[in-house]
């Protein structure tokens, strides 16, 4: 790891400040929180990189983005040729440089973080990203010879998006299916817009079909068509990535009363539904005053910062352990902490209670303490017996996880799945028990990150690619 | 390369025509049938299944089974109910507008056996849900007992249809304007007090109805089954809107239903799930009485 890098010729400058919307006022909008750098504080950031020779903030990236190259365009103020350098490993660079959890991955590598603050290498790709989308110069590669064989994708996530990308460059008629009626699966339906404005998605959807990637949306594979059915009408090789999609809940007494949520359903409505925008648009959502979450991750993050944004008067987040363990980015706890969530640590749900109506009005908790570490690592959290109270509440979101959907499995025989139902597969090509069918994302993991479902999109275009040229 | 033009070039032929509606007709005040082009679905589609759609841009997703099919025409039949925003823009559409988004078909199938002699229920817009079981069931060679009511006359639909396809077709009206006078389960009840041999029933209508007929064959323990309309966005097992309570544990209607056994069926829990959005629903279209006291 350790390299011999140039001596620091340039002045010290501090990691650059993102720039963000007043949490007061914030708090109210749906618009998002982070403003992006300027021009000149981009700039600024860029000339901070020491450009390694060997730089191991790439090592940290899952796509191998050429990290010092963008950057180094960026001090020269060549935006657009920065977003053309990210575009070449990672098709989706306006949403990663949002969402990724950079500080676990290239800015946990970065040489700089080893003595000071690593560079602010996401919101550099971010601005990087957005220059060229807002400047209108998104360019288009030139076409490659097509040649004669078809690809289907299922599942227009991240996964999908990234191998459909790869694979059209490559000269494949690649056709995505996608279930719901819009393409970007978590991006679209999951992360709500303060965080990943929808239209950055849809722009990167666009740039796919400009690609030549066909869509079709509205189209459930096992119930629209099969899998079987696909390679019956001469697709040559299937990708799926259908995601970890299906909620889980807690089965505790009272789960299904009125207002009680899974996370997947709360931010389904508001964000691929609009609810928030509502009655403009036809879907409702509760627009409660008190709301709990229950759950630590980046899902239970973004459900009570949507309370909020929908009117809450007390937003809480309801978790069984600390504060430590919690499993959200530090940067979304810190965001919600200063919007006015609240924090329930170490505390448990037991039991809804609910009026006659069947709506929900309270939460019966029970107080937990830590004590050995369990199967993932963690102290496991142990009930206090004897510690339970009543919280009033009228809405509540369930954001403790997500499993895989069974209906891809179901109706593909031969398709191996673990105990838990995730696509098994030979190796990192993605390939999975049966011949030219691969997979990868959550599918395959359980519920990751964006980058690594396209990472696992890339290496499972690769290995297509690879059997295709073979047969 | 720039421009919107470009996506033209990738345009899909078969979006041309897709979600087409070909026919509509009023079936009675507030009652409409209509036509759809869609083949995919068309060709796949087996009866007990639904579509979700999706009328516009700002649209809500809201399912609704599939009546009929013609795999061959590569159209779906749907029939609704004029009861929130999305059904009353759709009464208004016209033979040649297009619903913008419809996925499909969702949804596991009836269980089409012969299962002997059997009794289809359908209560108001439910007539039309019930329909193409009772077509499956009697090509499978049941005998089939169809009872179908309404609150009065004028909402009736179906009858004819129906009544080609049942042994016996009995009519109810809640006012007795026409046929029986009273509920469907009045007549079930009537025929289980006769003794009639009955091998299992299949009852779709609003949520009070499929109650008490699950509850006039439960002393007799008469497989009942019923066809659940959960409030839904997804249909595929994403969200969880849908879920019931079956036998005291949880189940997605989506992709464990939308059919159940009756008896197991807690029907206050889905009663008072489907009132959730009532308020909003209202102001979103005032006019409009909701299905909130259950139909
Ligand atoms: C609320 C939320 C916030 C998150 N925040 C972050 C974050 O900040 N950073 C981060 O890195 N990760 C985050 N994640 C995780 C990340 O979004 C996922 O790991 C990633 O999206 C997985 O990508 P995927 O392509 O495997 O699947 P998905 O994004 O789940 O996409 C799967 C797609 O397949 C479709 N599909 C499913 N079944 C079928 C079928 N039968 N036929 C056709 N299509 C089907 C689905 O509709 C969906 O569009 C978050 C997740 C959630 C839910
Ligand atoms: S981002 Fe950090 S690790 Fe990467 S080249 Fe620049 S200074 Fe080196
Ligand atoms: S409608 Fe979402 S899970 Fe059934």
């Amino acid at each position: 790891m350790e390299t011999k890098e140039p001596k620091e010729k340039k002045e010290k400058v501090p990691r650059q400040k993102m720039p963000e919307q007043d949490p007061q006022k914030r708090v109210r909008n749906f618009e998002e929180v982070p403003l992006g750098f300027s021009e000149q504080t981009a700039m600024l950031e860029a000339q901070r990189c020491i450009q390694c020779k060997k730089p191991s903030c790439v090592g940290g990236c899952p796509v191998d983005v050429k990290i010092p190259q963008f950057i180094k365009q960026i001090v020269e103020g060549n935006f657009i040729e920065a977003g053309k350098t990210l575009k070449e490993t990672n098709s989706l660079p306006a949403v990663c440089g949002r969402v990724c959890p950079q500080e676990d991955q290239c800015e946990k590598a970065c040489i700089l973080g080893k003595k000071g603050e690593p560079v602010a290498i996401g919101r550099l790709e971010r601005f990087a990203a957005d220059y060229e989308r807002s400047t209108g110069k998104v360019t288009v590669p030139p076409k490659v010879k097509a040649n004669s064989k078809k690809i289907a994708i299922v599942g227009a996530g991240p996964a999908g998006l990234t191998i459909a990308g790869d694979l059209v460059k490559l000269g494949y008629d690649v056709t995505i299916f996608e279930a719901l009626h819009k393409a970007g699966g978590v991006l679209i339906y999951g992360i709500p817009e303060f965080r990943l404005p929808k239209a950055v998605v849809e722009a990167e959807v666009e740039y796919l079909r400009k690609l030549g990637v066909k869509i079709e949306t509205n189209f459930v594979i096992g119930r629209t068509k099969t899998i079987d059915e696909l390679f019956a009408e001469g697709y040559d090789a299937v990708f799926i990535g259908v995601g970890a999609g299906a909620p889980v809940f807690m089965n505790i007494p009272g789960e299904n009363l009125s207002s009680i949520y899974s996370a997947n359903e709360y931010l389904t409505r508001s964000n691929l539904m609009k609810a928030y925008l509502f009655p403009e648009y036809d879907t409702p959502i509760v627009r409660g005053k008190r709301v709990a979450v229950i759950g630590g991750g980046n899902v239970a993050m973004d459900s009570v910062r949507t309370a909020l944004r929908l009117g809450a008067e007390k937003a809480m987040i309801i978790y069984r352990r600390t504060d430590v363990e919690m499993p959200a980015r530090k940067e979304e706890v810190h965001h919600a902490q200063e919007e006015g969530v609240e924090f329930l640590m170490l505390t448990n749900p037991v039991e809804y209670i609910g009026n006659a109506a069947g709506w929900v009005t309270g939460v019966k908790c029970i107080k937990m303490e830590l004590g050995g570490p369990d199967a993932s690592g963690r102290k496991s959290p142990i009930p206090i017996k004897g510690s339970e109270f009543v919280i009033d509440v009228d809405t509540v979101v369930v954001a403790v996880g997500t499993m895989a959907n069974p209906i891809v499995p179901a109706t593909t025989p031969g398709l191996a799945t673990s105990k838990r139902g995730y696509i098994i597969t030979k190796d990192e090509s993605g390939l999975t028990s049966r011949e030219g069918i691969y997979a990868g994302g959550d599918i395959v993991t359980g519920s990751a990150t964006v980058i690594l479902a396209m990472g696992a999109g890339r290496k499972a275009a690769n290995a297509i690619h690879d059997y295709l040229s073979k047969k | 390369m720039e421009g919107a033009v470009d996506s033209l070039f990738f345009y899909d032929y078969r979006r041309e025509t897709l979600n087409k509606i070909i026919e509509k007709k009023d079936l009675s005040e507030k009652v409409v049938r209509m036509v759809l082009e869609a083949p995919l679905i068309a060709q796949k589609r087996k009866a007990g299944q639904f579509i979700i759609l999706k009328v516009d841009e700002k649209g809500e997703r809201i399912p609704l089974t599939i009546v009929d099919s013609d795999a061959q025409a590569g159209t779906i039949t749907i029939i609704f109910q004029v009861v929130g925003k999305t059904t009353a823009v759709m009464a208004k559409m016209k033979a040649g507008d297009t619903i913008q988004d419809v996925q499909g078909p969702l949804g596991n199938p009836t269980e089409i056996k012969n299962y002997g002699r059997v009794v289809c229920i359908g209560g108001g817009v439910g007539v039309g849900v019930v329909y193409p079981l009772t077509a499956a069931l009697k090509k499978a060679g049941n005998e089939v007992i169809s009872i179908i009511g309404s609150r009065t006359k004028d909402l009736l639909i179906l009858e004819k249809e129906m009544g080609a396809i049942s042994d016996r077709l009995i009519v109810a009206t809640d006012d007795g304007s026409y046929g029986f006078h009273g509920f469907v389960s009045q007549v079930l009840q009537e025929m289980i007090d006769k003794g009639e041999k009955i091998d299992r029933v299949f009852a779709i209508g609003p949520v009070p109805m499929m109650k008490v007929i699950s509850d006039v064959t439960r002393p007799q323990g008469i497989k009942t089954i019923v066809s659940l309309n959960s409030i839904m966005v997804d249909a595929t097992g994403m969200c969880g809107a849908c879920r019931v309570s079956v036998a005291g544990k949880t189940k997605f209607t989506c992709v464990d239903g939308p059919e159940f056994d009756g008896h197991e069926v807690d029907f206050k829990l889905l009663a008072d799930r489907l009132k959730m959005y009532c308020d909003q629903e209202r102001q979103a279209y005032e006019q409009h009485k909701c299905g909130c006291d259950g139909n």
